[in-house]
C-alpha cells in the first residue's frame, strides 16, 4: 500500500495533483478557493442590496444612468449613451432585462437577497468552514494519513463544484434567478404564475440537491475518519474541539440533509409535474414545507456556527497560553446543542399559522437551547481568566467571535419569547440576529482560522499588519452595519422589502438605512485588504516554520506544508490538546506527541 | 433604544412591550457583565514575557452554577411570556365585530358581513386595503389568502399573522386609540411585496356608526 502510494506520488500529473487530487489537503484548498470566490460574489450582491435600501430606486453609481438623464432625459456621458441606445433599439440583453437604466427595482432585488443568503450559507461559509477546515484539519489533527475515503472526498468537492455552476447558471436564465428568499416558501416558490421566476427557481432547487449530495459524501467521510483513523493514544476526549465540532456537524448534516432533499424534491415535483404537496387547492399544505425546511434549517444554522465554536476554542486556548476551561463541558454543550437543535425548528414558524399551542412548546425548547450556548460563552471567559494572552491577529478575530456571538445569542432570546416575536418576526431584528451569529460568529472564526492555519496550508504566513487593519475595520464597520438593524427592527421595518420609503412609518428611519449602506460599503472595502493579503501571501508571504504559534495539536507536528501522507511515521499521542502553561516546564506549551 | 417602537394602540400591546423591555434589561445586564469581565481579563492578563498562565482545566462547581443560573433565567423568561402568548393567539375573546381579510398579490381585501352579519350574502361589503373598525371593541379578523403566503402586520397593534392559502386563521385585537395606521405585508409575496400596504382606520363609536350608515348596503 505505502509502496504503491510512493510510485503514484512520483509520477503525479498536474491533473491528479491539482485537479482530481485525492489528497485531503489539496481538496481543502480547492474548497477554500471555491468558498472565497463565492464569498466575493455574495459580498458584491450584498453591496447591491444595500445600494437599493440606502437609495431606493436610484440608478447604481458608475453603471447606472446619470442624475441629469433621470431628471431631464438628456444624455450625459458614455453610460447614459449606452443605456439610451439600448432603450432606443429596445435591445434585450442581460442588463436591460435585470437592471434597466442601472436601477435595481423590486424583481431583481428579490433575487439579490435570495441569492446573497443562498450563496453565503451554502457556497461560502459551508465550503470554507466545513469543506476546507474539515478536510484540512481532521486528518492532521487526529494524526491520520488522509481521509478514510480519499476518492469519495475528491468526488464530494467536484459535485459541489457542479452544484455551484448550476447555481450560478440561474442568474442568466429568462425570468431571472430564484426570488423567493433562501427559505423558498411555497406557493411563491412553487408556482411560476405567482413569482414570474421560471428556471431560476428550478436551478436553485437542483443545485441545492447537488450540494446536499456533496455534503452527505463529506459527512460520511468525516465521521468514518474520526471514528476509525485516530492515531494511537488519540482518545475521543483528547481530540481538539475543532475536530469535535466538525464531528458533530457531520452528524447533523447526515440527519438533516435528507429532510431538505425530500422537501426540495417535492417542491420540484410541484413545479414541474404539477403535484400538490404544497398546494392547498390540490389538497397539499404550504406549511408542510416550512416544517420540513426548518427541520433541516435550524440544525443547518448550527452547522454554520459549530465549526466556529470549535475553532474559537482552539485559538483561544492557544493564545491565552492556558488550557481551555471546562473541556468536557464544551463537548457536552456541543452535543446538547446538536440534540436540542432538532426540536426547536418551530421557532421560525411562530406566526406561520401553525397551532399556537405548539408555538408554546417550541418557545420552551428554544429557551433551553440558549443554555448550552451560554455555557460555552462562560467557559471561554473562564479560559481568559488567569491567562497570558497574546493578541495576535487570529486571537483578535477569536475574541471578536466570542463577543459578537454573545450579542447574537442574546438577541435570540427576544425572538424566542413568542409574544415579542409577534412584533419582530420578519423584521430587520431577525436580519440583525442572523448577521451577529453568522457574520459576527462564523465569519470572524473563519478569518481567525485562516490567519491561524494559513502557514500550515501554504508554508507561508499572512501579513499581520494588513491583518490588523483588516480586523479593526471589519469589527468597526460590521457593528456600524448590523447593530442599527436592531433599531430598524424595533421600528417595525420589515425584511425583504425593496423600498422602505413606500411606508409612512418607516420614512423617519431612512437615514439609518443610509448610514447602514455607507457602513456596509466600508465593510466591503475592508475585505479587499483580506483578499489581497490572502493571495499575496500565498506566493510572497514570509516562509513559516513548522510550529509558528507554539501550539500543541498534531497538525503542527507535521512538516510545513505537510507532504502527501502527512506524518513520516504515525504519531503517538500522550496527552490532551490544551496543555499550555504546565507548571515546572520551561516552555509554556506541551505538544500532544511529547512523552510525559 | 426601545423608544423606536411605534406607538402602541392595542390592549395587549402593552404586554408585548413589557416583555420586550424586561428581556431588554435582562440581556443588557448579561451583556455588560460578559463584556466587562472579558475586557477586564484582556487587560489584566495580557501577555507578559516569562509569566505563565494559571494551570487549570476548569471548575465543576462553576459549571454547575452557571448552567443552573441560565436555565432558571430562560425558564423564567419563558414562563412570563407564556400568558401573553396565550391571551393573544390562543384564547381569543368573544368578538364584537368580525371582518374577513383576504390577502392577494398585492392587496388586502377587507370584507364586511353587512347588516345581516353573515358572510357570503348579497349585502356584504368589500373594500380594498381599507379596514374600518370602532375603538374599544373586540375585532376578529378572519385571515385568508388567495395565492401565496402574506403576513398581516399592524405595527401599532403589535399584531402579526401569516395569511396562508387553504387556511382560515382568526386573530383578534382591540384598539384603544382612534386614528389612521398602516397595514404592511410582512412576508415576502412576490415582486409587489414591497409596497403592499393597507390602512387601518380606528373610528370613535359615533364615527364608526356614521361610516356604517354611509357605506354599508341597505338590508
Ligand atoms: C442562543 C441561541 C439562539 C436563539 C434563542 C435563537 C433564536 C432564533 C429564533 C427564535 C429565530 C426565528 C425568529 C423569527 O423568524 O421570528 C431565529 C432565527 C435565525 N437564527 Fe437564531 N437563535 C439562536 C442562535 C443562533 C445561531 C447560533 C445561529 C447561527 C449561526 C442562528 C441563526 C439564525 C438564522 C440564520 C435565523 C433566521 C432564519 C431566517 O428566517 O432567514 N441563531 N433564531
Ligand atoms: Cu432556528
Ligand atoms: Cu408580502
Amino acid at each position: 500500500m505505502t509502496e504503491n502510494d510512493h510510485v503514484e506520488h512520483s509520477k503525479q500529473s498536474i491533473w491528479s495533483k491539482y485537479i482530481f487530487s485525492f489528497d485531503h489537503k489539496m481538496i481543502a484548498k480547492q474548497y477554500l478557493l471555491l468558498g472565497i470566490s463565492m464569498l466575493i460574489l455574495g459580498g458584491l450582491l450584498a453591496m447591491l442590496i444595500r445600494w437599493q435600501l440606502g437609495y431606493p430606486d436610484e440608478p447604481l453609481p458608475i453603471i447606472g444612468l446619470s442624475d441629469q438623464y433621470m431628471e431631464t432625459g438628456e444624455v450625459d456621458g458614455v453610460v447614459d449613451e449606452m443605456w439610451d441606445g439600448w432603450f432606443e433599439d429596445e435591445t434585450e440583453n442581460w442588463l436591460t432585462m435585470t437592471i434597466p437604466g442601472g436601477v435595481i427595482g423590486p424583481e431583481f432585488y428579490n433575487s439579490l437577497f435570495t441569492m446573497h443568503a443562498t450563496i453565503m450559507i451554502f457556497f461560502a461559509i459551508m465550503p470554507i468552514l466545513v469543506g476546507c477546515f474539515g478536510n484540512f484539519l481532521i486528518p492532521l489533527m487526529i494524526g491520520a494519513k488522509d481521509m478514510a475515503f480519499p476518492f469519495l472526498n475528491m468526488l464530494s468537492f467536484w459535485v459541489a463544484f457542479i452544484g455551484s455552476i448550476v447555481m450560478l447558471w440561474g442568474f442568466f436564465v429568462p425570468g431571472g434567478h430564484a426570488a423567493a428568499g433562501w427559505t423558498g416558501y411555497p406557493p411563491l416558490s412553487s408556482s411560476v404564475e405567482f413569482s414570474g421566476v421560471d428556471w431560476g427557481q428550478n436551478l436553485w432547487i437542483i443545485s441545492l440537491m447537488i450540494m446536499g449530495i456533496s455534503s452527505m459524501m463529506g459527512a460520511v467521510n468525516y465521521i468514518t475518519t474520526i471514528v476509525n483513523m485516530r492515531a494511537k493514544g488519540m482518545t475521543f476526549f483528547r481530540m481538539p474541539l475543532t475536530v469535535w465540532s466538525l464531528f458533530i456537524v457531520a452528524i447533523l448534516l447526515l440527519l438533516a440533509i435528507p429532510v431538505l432533499a425530500s422537501a426540495l424534491s417535492m417542491l420540484l415535483f410541484d413545479r414541474i409535474w404539477g403535484t400538490s404537496f404544497f398546494n392547498a387547492s390540490g389538497g397539499g399544505d404550504p406549511i408542510l414545507w416550512q416544517h420540513l425546511f426548518w427541520f433541516f434549517g435550524h440544525p443547518e444554522v448550527y452547522v454554520l456556527i459549530l465549526p466556529g465554536m470549535g475553532i474559537a476554542s482552539d485559538l483561544l486556548s492557544t493564545f491565552a497560553r492556558k488550557p481551555i476551561f471546562g473541556y468536557k463541558a464544551m463537548v457536552y454543550a456541543m452535543i446538547s446543542i446538536a440534540v436540542l437543535g432538532f426540536i426547536v425548528w418551530g421557532h421560525h414558524m411562530f406566526q406561520s399559522g401553525m397551532n399556537p399551542a405548539l408555538g408554546m412548546t417550541f418557545m420552551f425548547s428554544t429557551m433551553a437551547i440558549a443554555v448550552p450556548s451560554a455555557i460555552k460563552t462562560f467557559n471561554w471567559l473562564g479560559t481568559l481568566k488567569g491567562a497570558n494572552i497574546k493578541f495576535t491577529v487570529p486571537m483578535l478575530n477569536t475574541l471578536a467571535f466570542v463577543s459578537m456571538f454573545v450579542i447574537g445569542g442574546l438577541s435570540g432570546i427576544f425572538m424566542a419569547s413568542t409574544p415579542v416575536d409577534i412584533f419582530i418576526h420578519d423584521t430587520y431584528y431577525i436580519v440583525a440576529h442572523i448577521h451577529y451569529v453568522v457574520f459576527g460568529g462564523s465569519m470572524f472564526a473563519l478569518f481567525g482560522g485562516i490567519y491561524y492555519w494559513f502557514p500550515k496550508m501554504f508554508g507561508r504566513g499572512m501579513n499581520m499588519t494588513l491583518g490588523k487593519i483588516h480586523f479593526w475595520m471589519t469589527l468597526i464597520f460590521f457593528n456600524a452595519t448590523f447593530f442599527p438593524m436592531h433599531i430598524l427592527g424595533i421600528g417595525g421595518h420589515m425584511r425583504r422589502i425593496a423600498n422602505p420609503m413606500q411606508y409612512e412609518f418607516l420614512q423617519d428611519m431612512q437615514w439609518i438605512n443610509e448610514f447602514i449602506t455607507v457602513s456596509a460599503f466600508m465593510l466591503g472595502l475592508a475585505q479587499i485588504i483580506f483578499f489581497f493579503n490572502f493571495f499575496y501571501s500565498m506566493y510572497k508571504g514570509k516562509k513559516s516554520v513548522d510550529n509558528p504559534w507554539e501550539a500543541n495539536t498534531l497538525e503542527w507536528v507535521a512538516a510545513t506544508p505537510p507532504p502527501h501522507g502527512n506524518f513520516p511515521t504515525p504519531p503517538i499521542v500522550y496527552g490532551g490538546p490544551y496543555e499550555y502553561g504546565v507548571p515546572d516546564r520551561e516552555e509554556d506549551w506541551l505538544s500532544q506527541v511529547t512523552k510525559r | 433604544m426601545l423608544d423606536w417602537l411605534p406607538e402602541n394602540i392595542s390592549t395587549y400591546g402593552m404586554k408585548i412591550d413589557f416583555l420586550f423591555y424586561l428581556i431588554y434589561y435582562i440581556t443588557n445586564i448579561i451583556f455588560l457583565l460578559v463584556a466587562g469581565f472579558m475586557i477586564f481579563f484582556m487587560i489584566k492578563y495580557r501577555y507578559k514575557e516569562g509569566r505563565k498562565s494559571e494551570y487549570t482545566h476548569g471548575n465543576n462547581k462553576l459549571e454547575l452554577i452557571w448552567t443552573s443560573a441560565t436555565t432558571i433565567g430562560v425558564l423564567i423568561i419563558a414562563l412570563v411570556s407564556a400568558p401573553a402568548w396565550k391571551e393573544i393567539k390562543i384564547d381569543l375573546p368573544e368578538p364584537d365585530i368580525i371582518v374577513q381579510v383576504t390577502a392577494e398579490q398585492f392587496n388586502w381585501r377587507m370584507l364586511y358581513p353587512g347588516p345581516d352579519n353573515v358572510f357570503g350574502t348579497a349585502d356584504d361589503l368589500e373594500i380594498e386595503n381599507e379596514l374600518n373598525v370602532p375603538v374599544d371593541k373586540v375585532i376578529h379578523i378572519k385571515l385568508l389568502s388567495d395565492d401565496v403566503i402574506h403576513s398581516f402586520f399592524i405595527p401599532n397593534l403589535r399584531l402579526k399573522q401569516d395569511a396562508v392559502p387553504g387556511r382560515e386563521i382568526i386573530v383578534w385585537f382591540e384598539a384603544m386609540k382612534t386614528g389612521r395606521y398602516e397595514i404592511p405585508c410582512a412576508e415576502l409575496c412576490g415582486f409587489g411585496h414591497s409596497g403592499m400596504l393597507g390602512l387601518l382606520y380606528v373610528h370613535s363609536s359615533e364615527d364608526y356608526e356614521a361610516w356604517v350608515n354611509e357605506n354599508w348596503p341597505e338590508s
